[in-house]
């Protein structure tokens, strides 16, 4: 089993000062599962993310991330894995087909591959005409879509998505986590941050994140038997109360 | 290495599709070099005089003739006494007051000894200093000739005496103009490199993009590198077609070698830039980044030499500008282009660059953070 852990955390710790943002976090992500990050605003979410990706330093506690130290491999870690921010990070001056290339090139895919790709990932996407059209001009939900393939565009190992879907409306959101799924069925680990419910439902297990500490963990169904819920939402609300 | 040029390729179409971005490159040396080297000029051109003649005689008339036939002194005032001058120079009407006391012409005649009196507004003390210098000589002047008158010959010719022929080197005509144009130039370039590589790095911060670059591998000096290509080449740019202005404008000679020009300028610019990225790493918003840079480039312009000489400053404001980019460029520009100053003349100040551009691009690269 200790192979099938992409990701391990023990005793995670982050403070900013005197406030502690995370609070003693200990939870494994296993190799190829869609782990839903769970929690009101405010919880520590995005702060355990920014850290899994080597944005942020942990205070203290151990992180090894696809088998790399948070530490000493940060480096490493970054050649493995995909981002997704909560604020657009697209070039919004540049082109559909300039984005792939730019982020492509930096992570050392040869043109010849990137142009095969480009031309599939664009039609499934159904964008193929938006091809030369500036990011600036595209819908909302195109713009999530092609930021979440692009994020994954070098097949990474684990990607991270931080509220990949917030401002969307449900039916978008639905076929965003097509993509994911479809992901998550070529063996990419999925890290997802939300605080839909609904998307909750969609994760193979969850964790439930409030003032900083884990309160549950668990596949939502089994959530739900625990907590003696119908749905996410009062499994939520009955945690972070 | 292909990281960087994929990082370049980026840089270079934001910058073309930015259409802000055009009309900087080509407006900022055309209105610097245009408006600012004709503005930035302390040649004396215009002396307002206002007389307080008290004598009204021959001689002091001429006197007032012989100033009002000098092209730049403009008798604008003639008044009747000294209270009346001092209100004039006070409003700013006049800049010079000459007061020629009653029984001037007599006590010439009888005594030979004549007095006046030159009263000067002397707030910019370099312009006071020249009025009264000029007016000396003119005076000065007009009393050889009234001894000549005397005596009866036609011009006073003195015994002979040393002699002195002048010549002005570099610069024979003393064209205010191409002693300001290479300062202008070295303004102009570090504007253009120092605020917008600063500004273009920190909008990366302010829509999130940074971010995302940020959990990709690329290096932090490839990613510096990145940016500073593209605003090395542009001010570069800049600096040719400022010069062309100067050359085509006001014929300004360029007795050096271009390529060494362009050399300093090059090995300037990564110091330049450097500083740029490295205010860039440490604040937040372009506000802050404008604010930090004007900060520096005010300081770095007004003790650079452009409009003083650096050698008239204390003592401590000399050893300070060592740290100065732009005192260094200042000299090697005016050196280069005015003098056809050589590599060899200016090896010191190539070293103070050399390691300014390391210390600054370090700077950047040190500080700029893929982990907050």
């Amino acid at each position: 089993m200790e192979n099938d852990k992409i990701i391990t955390v023990q005793n995670l710790v982050k403070k900013f000062g005197s406030f502690t943002a995370n609070d003693n976090l200990t939870f494994d992500v296993y190799r190829g599962e869609i782990f839903g990050f769970l929690g009101a605003n405010g919880a520590g979410k995005t702060t355990a993310l920014r850290i899994l990706c080597g944005l942020s330093s942990p205070t203290s506690g151990e992180v090894k991330v696809a088998g790399f130290d948070i530490y000493r491999e940060t480096e490493k870690i970054k050649k493995n894995i995909g981002y997704m921010s909560q604020k657009f990070s697209l070039y919004e001056d540049l082109t559909v087909s300039e984005n792939i290339q730019f982020y492509a090139g930096i992570y050392g895919i040869s043109p010849k591959k990137r142009k095969e790709k480009e031309a599939l990932l664009l039609q499934k996407l159904e964008m193929t005409g938006a091809r030369h059209k500036l990011i600036a001009g595209l819908p909302l939900g195109w713009k999530q879509k092609l930021a979440f393939s692009v994020a994954v565009f070098h097949d990474p190992k684990i990607v991270f998505l931080d509220e990949p879907t917030g401002g969307v409306d449900p039916v978008t959101r639905r076929k965003f986590w097509d993509l994911i799924y479809e992901v998550a069925s070529n063996g990419i680990t999925v890290f997802v941050t939300t605080h839909y419910m609904d998307e909750a439902e969609y994760c193979d297990r969850v964790s439930i994140m409030d003032a900083g500490k884990i309160e549950a963990l668990d596949s939502p169904a089994n959530l739900k038997k625990t907590y003696n819920a119908k749905n996410m939402d009062e499994v939520f609300i009955q945690i972070a109360r | 290495m292909k990281t960087i040029l994929y990082i370049l390729q980026k840089e270079f179409r934001q910058i073309f599709r930015n259409r802000t971005m055009l009309p900087m490159i080509f407006g900022v040396p055309l209105v610097q070099m245009l408006i600012l080297v004709f503005a930035a000029t302390f040649d004396m051109k215009k002396i307002d005089m206002v007389v307080v003649d008290k004598d009204l005689s021959t001689t002091s008339r001429q006197l007032v003739a012989k100033f009002d036939g000098i092209p730049f002194y403009h008798v604008s005032q003639a008044v009747m006494d000294e209270k009346q001058a001092e209100a004039l120079l006070l409003n700013g009407e006049s800049d010079i007051a000459l007061v020629i006391p009653a029984n001037f012409e007599r006590n010439l005649i009888r005594n030979n000894n004549g007095q006046l009196q030159l009263l000067i507004d002397a707030v910019d003390g370099n312009s006071a200093q020249l009025i009264y210098a000029y007016s000396g000589q003119i005076i000065s002047s007009f009393n050889k000739n009234l001894i000549a008158h005397w005596k009866g010959i036609p011009e006073f010719a003195p015994p002979t005496q040393v002699k002195i022929s002048e010549t002005y080197w570099y610069n024979n005509e003393l064209d205010y103009k191409w002693y300001m144009a290479p300062g202008i130039l070295a303004i102009l370039v570090t504007i253009i490199g120092m605020f917008m590589s600063g500004m273009n790095l920190v909008r990366e911060k302010e829509i999130g993009t940074i971010e995302q670059l940020n959990v990709t591998p690329v290096k932090k000096y490839q990613f510096i590198i990145g940016k500073l290509v593209p605003f090395w080449v542009i001010a570069l740019f800049d600096l040719a077609f400022g010069l062309l202005i100067a050359w085509l404008v006001f014929d300004l000679p360029i007795v050096g070698s271009l390529w060494l020009l362009f050399g300093f300028a090059g090995v300037y610019l990564i110091g330049v830039l450097g500083l740029g990225l490295f205010i860039s790493t440490v604040t937040d918003t372009q506000q802050q980044v404008m604010f930090v840079s004007f900060f520096f480039m005010m300081i770095f312009i007004l003790m650079g030499g452009i409009f003083t000489p650096v050698e008239s400053m204390p003592h401590w404001a000399q050893i300070a500008d060592r740290i100065n980019p732009i005192f260094y460029f200042m000299k090697i520009l005016r050196m280069i282009i005015l003098k056809g100053s050589g590599f060899s003349d200016l090896l010191s100040e190539f070293l103070a660059l050399c390691v300014l551009g390391v210390v600054f691009l370090s700077l950047a690269i040190w500080r700029y953070r893929k982990t907050i």
